[in-house]
């Protein structure tokens, strides 16, 4: 015995996401919207039901072949950046590409290339202490792409940033998802950042409460421009 | 991840934290540098030792009563030993039995209290021949060592060593004084010079005069303490050793060699037999020190366990961006068995460097014929316990770091 009294995160939430989609998941603190996280973005198995991932269930995986997938397929963004200290924009990037079987004579090039997406070119070797917090989240993104990968989960990336650095991320976001196909799996619980996605879920007490598509999308492009 | 990849995350999780890092360290440092000291050191004083016994010439063969010692019991059974008599002298001295001996000297020992006027003062007697101060090469800083015909005509004259000297005469010139040993009257014909206490045969404390003298007049005893013989120069020392063995076999009429109530102990036996010694108390030491180096290792345990708790956030992070549990444990193991080599390089150099400047002081300021010896054993023990040491007190910490899940992991602020 533990000692901990057991709580129930997520309770009968069954969706599907489909490939190229921009889904954002919406609720208060403590909604699981953490948890629901996590668990889509393999760092945490569910204690029942079943997740698919690319069509295969993700419970037949070993540790290893999740941190594989995690590798290849998954691009985290979080809130705090979660950018190592004292390490350069360009050795942060890499960090991913270090425990992919990408090789090494590739690291500086994609690295380089994924810098430059998310307008940094300039600030390659600074550390994340000498940028500012739209900066750390651009370095953050551009880790997540650096192995190219299908989904990019990102965990409240605006919730540590001014207005108008969070629009500037939400732009690169929607560019992805736009021009690059990739699927973005966004938590908020700003409804104003929710609605730059096609689609919002809702959860309340660790239920989905509503799952609709957002009828005005918002044009991140167009609020920055103005 | 490959191995190049993680040797560099490990050096670059270790300059990042770098003052923790050389506080780490600093237990295994002093673990290692007291190692090779001792080592050194004890290498040193064996070295010291072997050249005084070498010093004695390597062609000098002891006889003493019974087999070799074992226990402290028998060690005093051997010195009230009286198997070795007059008539091993006389089989020994003939060429048809030991052709390769050159010269014998038989030699009592025993302790008195002498007296010079009102001074007394506790001396061990050397009762033995001319050959004395040849084979122990002493030469008097006064006066002179007494003659064969001293020997023969069993003469009342002695040679004081230099504490004797000091503490029965004080100031005075001893030469030709008389001085009492257990109510005998001697005369005082050379007194020895100091010999610096550096010396693995100390005659500071002794009282040398001729064997015959101190068996008729001292002793009452007509049986030997030990026979020392010098081999002649082109005998075979280990063939001369032999022929005594057999002779003295013989003479003794003893055929079982288990029963022999005699050793016959060349040079060679003598340097092995010292060599244990000090090994041992080398391996008592360096076992000592090795207590430092095991305290260095739950240092580096415990630094290694808080860092892996400030990190958690670093390891979360990892593992999402794909680092498996291995490459984690990688990470850690391969930071602690650097942390350790590393202090284990630094102690060997610093142990060594000790050792060299003590060598130096002995050297000089004691006047000790002392050599440096860098042990090469040691040096080699040293970096492999101490990597072994981060290889062991950190795979737990690593493990710990490992296993993070790292969900925990990211939200840990």
């Amino acid at each position: 015995m533990d000692g901990e009294a057991e709580t129930i995160a997520l309770a009968d939430v069954s969706f599907t996401v489909r490939k190229g989609e921009f889904l954002a998941i919406m609720g208060p603190s403590g909604s699981g919207k953490s948890t629901l996280l996590h668990v889509l973005g393999l760092l945490d198995e569910p204690s029942s039901g079943t997740y698919l991932f690319d069509g295969k269930n993700t419970y037949s995986y070993t540790g290893d072949e999740l941190a594989r997938l995690r590798n290849e397929k998954i691009g985290f963004v979080f809130q705090s950046f979660n950018l190592l200290a004292r390490t350069s924009v360009l050795e942060n990037v890499k960090l991913p590409l270090a425990y992919s079987n990408i090789a090494e004579s590739e690291w500086n090039d994609r690295a380089a290339k994924a810098i430059e997406s998310v307008g940094l070119a300039h600030r390659m070797k600074h550390q994340p202490d000498e940028l500012s917090g739209g900066e750390r989240q651009r370095v953050a993104i551009a880790r997540a792409l650096v192995t190219n990968p299908d989904v990019i989960f990102a965990d409240e990336p605006t919730g540590n940033l001014d207005s108008k650095s969070g629009k500037n991320v939400m732009s690169i976001l929607q560019e992805l998802n736009e021009k690059q196909g990739r699927t973005i799996i966004l938590i908020t619980h700003e409804t104003s950042t929710a609605e730059h996605s096609e689609r919002i879920i809702r959860l309340i007490d660790g239920t989905i409460e509503s799952d609709e598509k957002v009828v005005n999308r918002l044009k991140a492009t167009d609020e920055y421009i103005k | 991840m490959t191995y190049k990849h993680l040797i560099k995350t490990a050096i670059t999780g270790l300059e990042t934290n770098r003052s923790r890092s050389i506080l780490t360290i600093i237990g295994i440092v002093i673990g290692i540098t007291a190692i090779m000291l001792v080592m050194s050191l004890g290498a040193g004083a064996q070295n010291l030792i072997l050249s005084q016994v070498q010093g004695l010439g390597s062609n000098t063969i002891a006889v003493i009563p019974g087999l070799v010692s074992t226990s402290p019991s028998q060690i005093a059974a051997n010195l009230y030993s009286d198997s070795l008599k007059p008539a091993d002298l006389t089989a020994l001295e003939s060429k048809a039995n030991v052709p390769g001996l050159a010269s014998i000297m038989p030699v009592v020992l025993g302790s008195y209290t002498s007296s010079y006027q009102s001074n007394t003062y506790q001396v061990t007697i050397f009762g033995g021949t001319d050959l004395v101060a040849s084979i122990f090469d002493l030469t008097p800083a006064s006066g002179q060592f007494f003659t064969s015909d001293d020997v023969t005509s069993q003469s009342k004259v002695v040679v004081i060593g230099s504490k004797v000297a000091s503490n029965l005469f004080g100031n005075d010139n001893p030469i030709n004084q008389q001085i009492s040993i257990n109510g005998v009257s001697f005369q005082v014909v050379g007194v020895l010079p100091s010999s610096g206490g550096g010396s693995l045969f100390d005659f500071d404390d002794m009282t040398i005069m001729p064997y015959t003298t101190a068996q008729t007049y001292l002793l009452g005893i007509k049986y030997f303490n030990r026979l020392i013989i010098e081999a002649a120069p082109s005998a075979n020392i280990q063939v001369v050793a032999d022929d005594i063995t057999l002779t003295l076999a013989e003479s003794h009429n003893i055929t079982d060699p288990t029963k022999y109530d005699f050793s016959v102990q060349t040079q060679q036996d003598l340097a092995a037999r010292l060599g244990i010694i000090t090994t041992a108390l080398t391996w008592f030491l360096v076992a000592m020190a090795s207590i430092a180096l095991f305290v260095g290792g739950i240092g580096i345990m415990n630094i290694m366990l808080v860092a892996v708790t400030e990190r958690t956030r670093e390891i979360g992070l990892r593992k999402a961006l794909g680092a498996t549990d291995r490459d984690i444990l990688s990470q850690f193991l391969i930071e602690a068995v650097f942390l350790t080599g590393i202090g284990g390089l630094i102690g060997i150099v610093l142990g060594s460097t000790l050792a060299y400047l003590i060598s130096l002081g002995l050297s000089y300021g004691l006047g000790l014929n002392w050599q440096f010896v860098f042990p090469w054993f040691g040096a080699v023990l040293g970096f492999g316990v101490s990597a072994l040491i981060g290889l062991v007190f950190g795979s737990y910490p690593a493990h710990q770091a490992s296993k993070k899940s790292p969900i925990e992991a990211l939200r840990y602020e």
